[in-house]
């Protein structure tokens, strides 16, 4: 049974986004991080970069597959997990705590209302998630 | 593979299969005016000891380096290959058109690659070189548009001493991605550094230099490096792996990436190819590498084994994304490579260096005497260089020929400031009376 924490909002691409005091922290869901399989690399963008809504902002690799990752809403990115580079396996052992991406300043606040609610995105994935 | 023939009837059940009337209605497209025809002239067949006959009379009308007194380079060298290299590549595990990577299968192929990348990143002091690219052209592209992936930047600034046949392949990579291309001018042979810092600023996603350069002369890589590192570039250093029994590795001059023609390493000419691409980089940015890479692993029991390693970069897995198009390797010609320096090892391969550097040097003092001919450029070099003439490079070129000495590369197809110009190289191969006969005949040819 996939975890999905109900106070976080989700995307179809299965990222995470989580409000902290105006900004938004994003990582990919226990549902992904089961279907990707053991993680060995996460490409993530500088400080600074823009990214938009459904667009990608880096990739995840495992041993079986590599898979882009979305921006769940616009904006800057504040901060990047850098501590990722060396233990890319923090993305399966803890997705929604150590295992987090980025941090974005939000351009677009009405984004935010787009994104699926937990329960809405437990009824995506039962359904089969694509 | 097997050869599959296909019957009258074979053809008829395929064309009516897809609804086609006739073979020549699937060609309807190509314009007649491109078509032949009529069937091809083809003589009859001959005899095999006929044809062995006619085709060692038509290899006879070639100007090889066994028949000729070779100072042509220009980026392909005569140095020799030992015999070894011959022996050991025709074994029927290595002699294959096709590179067997599978682990399961293939555990000797896959050590000859590590062996080879553990030698090419010794050799230029990098942390990290990939199992080969097709040619040093192409090694240098594939750097160029790794350099921009790694900066984000979308300019690419080339010394002018980056040898112009692997300059027109970079133009040919970085069209399609948009990368624009900068011009650093070397009006004496090596790069202007205050005109390298003109050019080299916040858009420069890597300076590009070769040393030994085109002309044959070395280059201060280091203080280049301190220059493009202080503006946020990469440094890619075009390097011959020969050189660096003696020439220090470019690694250890600031070198993010080094590229490289690596033919001199027990490739023969072979009037042209196919040779060998060297690329090595550090480890930093081992996951924007192009091309395959071979690691060392274990295996359940706990032997050590070799697989394929970072595969995740390439076209075959990240499809659109990949960081290059090419998913395989010249894998016979890096481990021609890989015989070359096991053979000669490291005294051997420094005896290469300091006896090619010796009897270039030789040479252009000898050449340099002949009245009205002189270094072009006064700048320390390698195993080439740069010569002036007082009379025109090409009719001399043609002239020796005639003597069985290939004199070297006249410049003017390359530059035209420098059309009174030949490039003469000088490897180990060439005695000292090949030497002094080329002095006397070129005397004689330009008096």
């Amino acid at each position: 049974m996939s975890n999905v924490p109900a106070d976080l909002k989700y995307t179809r691409e299965h990222e995470w986004a989580k409000q902290e005091s105006g900004r938004v922290r994003v990582g990919i869901t226990h549902f992904a991080q089961d279907q990707l399989g053991d993680v060995v690399f996460v490409e993530l963008p500088k400080v600074g970069t823009r990214v938009r809504a459904h667009q990608t902002f880096g990739v995840v690799e495992s041993v079986k597959a590599v898979s882009d990752l979305f921006a769940p809403v616009s904006g800057e990115i504040v901060e990047v997990n850098a501590a990722l580079a060396q233990k890319p396996e923090t993305v399966n052992q803890e997705p929604y705590a150590g295992g987090w991406m980025l941090v974005v300043a939000p351009s677009d606040a009405a984004e935010w209302e787009q994104l699926l609610t937990a329960a809405q995105y437990e009824q995506f994935i039962a359904e089969g998630g694509h | 593979m097997r050869y599959l023939p296909n019957t009258a009837q074979n053809q008829r059940a395929m064309l009516e299969t897809i609804g086609v009337g006739d073979i020549e209605d699937l060609l309807v497209k190509i314009p007649a005016k491109a078509r032949l025809a009529r069937p091809l002239a083809l003589p009859p067949a001959l005899a095999e000891s006929d044809l062995v006959r006619h085709m060692r009379g038509l290899a006879a009308r070639n100007a090889d380096a066994d028949g000729f007194a070779c100072f042509l380079g220009a980026g392909a060298y005569d140095h020799y290959v030992p015999s070894p290299i011959n022996h050991m590549i025709l074994r029927g595990e290595f002699f294959t058109a096709y590179t067997p990577y599978q682990p399961e299968a293939s555990q000797g192929t896959l050590r000859t690659i590590y062996e080879y990348q553990t030698m090419i990143a010794e050799l230029t002091g990098m942390d990290v070189a990939n199992a080969s690219i097709y040619d040093g052209g192409s090694s240098l592209a594939e750097a160029c548009l790794m350099a921009a992936s790694i900066t984000g930047r979308t300019e690419v600034a080339l010394a002018a001493g980056v040898n112009p046949l692997s300059r027109r392949v970079v133009e040919t990579y970085v069209d399609g991605p948009g990368l624009k291309l900068r011009d650093v001018p070397s009006p004496e042979g090596v790069i202007d550094i205050d005109a390298a810092r003109r050019v080299v600023g916040g858009k420069t996603a890597a300076l590009v230099v070769q040393s030994p350069n085109f002309y044959g002369c070395l280059e201060d890589v280091a203080a280049l490096a301190e220059l493009a590192h202080a503006a946020g570039a990469l440094v890619v250093v075009v390097a011959d792996p020969v050189n660096l029994g003696v020439l220090e590795a470019p690694g250890r001059q600031g070198a993010d990436i080094v590229v490289g023609e690596g033919q001199g390493l027990g490739v023969p000419l072979s009037f042209g190819g196919p040779y060998l691409g060297v690329f090595a980089a550090k480890n930093e940015f081992v996951r924007r590498m192009p091309g395959r890479l071979v690691g060392a692993t274990v295996d359940l029991d706990g032997s050590r084994g070799f697989a394929l390693t970072l595969q995740t970069r390439e076209q075959h897995i990240r499809r659109a994304k990949a960081t290059s198009n090419i998913c395989t390797n010249v894998a016979l010609c890096a481990l021609m490579a890989t015989i070359y320096l096991s053979t000669l090892g490291k005294q051997g391969l420094a005896r290469v260096g300091e006896l090619s550097t010796a009897k270039a040097h030789y040479a252009a003092e000898r050449l340099g005497a002949i009245p009205g001919v002189g270094l072009r450029f006064a700048q320390p070099f390698f195993k080439e260089f740069t010569l002036k003439l007082p009379k025109s490079p090409e009719r001399v070129a043609a002239r020796l020929a005639k003597q069985h000495i290939l004199a070297g590369l006249p410049l003017k197809t390359f530059d035209r400031k420098l059309a009174d110009c030949l490039l003469v190289a000088v490897t180990e191969r060439r005695t000292k009376e090949e030497i002094d006969q080329f002095a006397d005949a070129l005397a004689k040819a330009v008096a």
